[in-house]
């Protein structure tokens, strides 16, 4: 073994090992944005409708909304995966790690999204909604054309990032073995008995993930001055 | 019904894995304490860097570094902190591999909110205050900084929430808090209901704090 063998790159930056398992990392990868989107879609989709059904003013609908947000956002999304990770079959329920992956994360995601969109709908005067249901708009007719579009575009810039931090989450899928980014490397990292697979994984992460925070930072920007 | 009670809500099993997880309860409430201050005061100075400083070099290479950990998962970071360390000669212990990945993660997610406040004082309260012979340090201790706590508090707050319930990850490393007691106790007892009953612990802990953010949030949305 020659000096440069047991140097820094050879440990972190091992171009045999990259070459070896890259494979590996770049189907995590996939998984990883695959159950990005799903929860995305599904999280914020379901927060929607948890707002709008809030804004209908029924104590028998609201209560039992903020309670779930409440809870959802109390309870470390790790918690949340592994309750119904181990739950789930002990109810006749058994759920891929996948499955189990998307409906935590975006029951998480539909809490923060249904607070946002709520805080939105409720900081537009009340009077918008008024003013448009004495044109003859029914209720929905209202809230879908007048009140929604305003209470978005004041949800939109925290909840982006809301997504960001929790589709990061997605790394916690590693726990339940969901075949992501973060479990590949880990695997293939004790495979190879080096550490380059983590390092690829880091990178592999920072692909994905970067330019959406600088996404997130030109929308904080430039959203509110239109 | 049986099963759903036999699996998450055994009284039995509750009423033994209680203690043990109240101590895993208290390592949780103790690494929050450790890791909330540190990531706090890092991210108040990077924001500081960020408003006090003129030099582009200075700005963008804070900006870098907040943008760097926003995008990294914080769980990797701690696995490549804890597991890629010893390649590198520096064998971590496992409370100082968490300290270090939270201290990282965090200071970008704080320096972000101190960054908004700073920002939100205005130009005049700095000036008022150096011509009534304030030094900038002073200043900035005495008068910005206070305010800019001020316009931010809830976020502050909410930060700090998401750190408690971050600490839930130190579990993969070993550390004996909430989670990792429960999942411990969970493979012994063979049934999830200590899983379920760290779930109500954390609640208990964080249920309280949450509601009095959201009353912070409302608070300020009428300002």
């Amino acid at each position: 073994m020659t000096a440069g063998d047991s140097g820094f790159l050879f440990t972190f930056f091992n171009l045999a090992v990259a070459k070896q398992y890259w494979p590996v990392i770049a189907s995590g990868a996939l998984v990883t944005v695959g159950v990005g989107v799903a929860v995305v879609i599904t999280g914020t989709a379901l927060g929607l409708v948890l707002a709008l059904l809030r804004a209908l003013g029924r104590r028998a609908l609201s209560l039992p909304i903020v309670a779930f947000a409440d809870i959802m956002r109390s309870l470390p999304p790790l918690v949340v995966l592994i309750v119904l990770y181990f739950g789930l079959p002990a109810l006749g329920m058994p759920l891929s790690a996948f499955a189990v992956t998307w409906v935590s994360l975006s029951l998480v995601l539909a809490a923060y999204a249904e607070e946002s969109i709520w805080a939105g709908i409720s900081a537009t005067p009340a009077g918008q909604l008024e003013a448009a249901r004495s044109t003859g708009m029914r209720w929905w007719q209202a809230m879908r054309w007048v009140v929604l579009p305003q209470a978005l575009r004041r949800a939109v810039p925290p909840l982006t990032n809301r997504v960001i931090s929790i589709t990061k989450n997605t790394a916690l899928g590693s726990v339940v073995a969901l075949n992501e980014i973060l479990n590949n490397a880990q695997g293939a990292s004790s495979y190879a008995g080096n550490p380059t697979p983590l390092m690829m994984a880091s990178l592999a992460y920072l692909v994905v993930f970067l330019p959406l925070v600088v996404f997130s930072r030109w929308l904080e920007q430039h959203w509110q001055r239109r | 019904m049986e099963s759903l009670i036999q699996n998450f809500f055994n009284l039995e099993v509750y009423a033994s894995v209680f203690p043990y997880l109240l101590k895993g309860l208290w390592t949780t409430v103790w690494l929050s304490a450790l890791v909330i201050p540190l990531g706090a005061a890092a991210g108040l100075l990077l924001a500081l860097g960020y408003t006090q400083s003129t030099r582009r070099a200075v700005r963008w290479s804070i900006v870098g570094y907040i943008d760097f950990f926003r995008a990294f998962p914080p769980l990797v970071l701690l696995i490549l902190i804890y597991f890629g360390g010893p390649f590198l000669g520096i064998e971590l212990g496992k409370v100082s591999a968490v300290a270090l990945a939270f201290v990282l993660n965090n200071a970008s997610y704080y320096a972000e909110v101190f960054r908004a406040g700073l920002e939100g004082v205005v130009k005049g309260q700095m000036e008022a205050a150096r011509s009534t012979g304030l030094t900038r340090a002073q200043a900035l201790r005495h008068v910005v900084i206070p305010q800019a706590v001020r316009n931010v508090l809830p976020d502050l707050v909410g930060n700090s929430i998401e750190i408690v319930k971050l600490t839930s990850i130190a579990s993969v490393v070993a550390i004996p808090e909430l989670l990792r007691n429960a999942r411990d106790a969970q493979s012994l007892v063979y049934n999830p209901s200590p899983v379920m009953l760290a779930a109500f612990m954390y609640l208990a802990l964080l249920w309280p704090l949450t509601r009095w953010l959201g009353r912070l949030e409302h608070r300020r949305a009428r300002r």
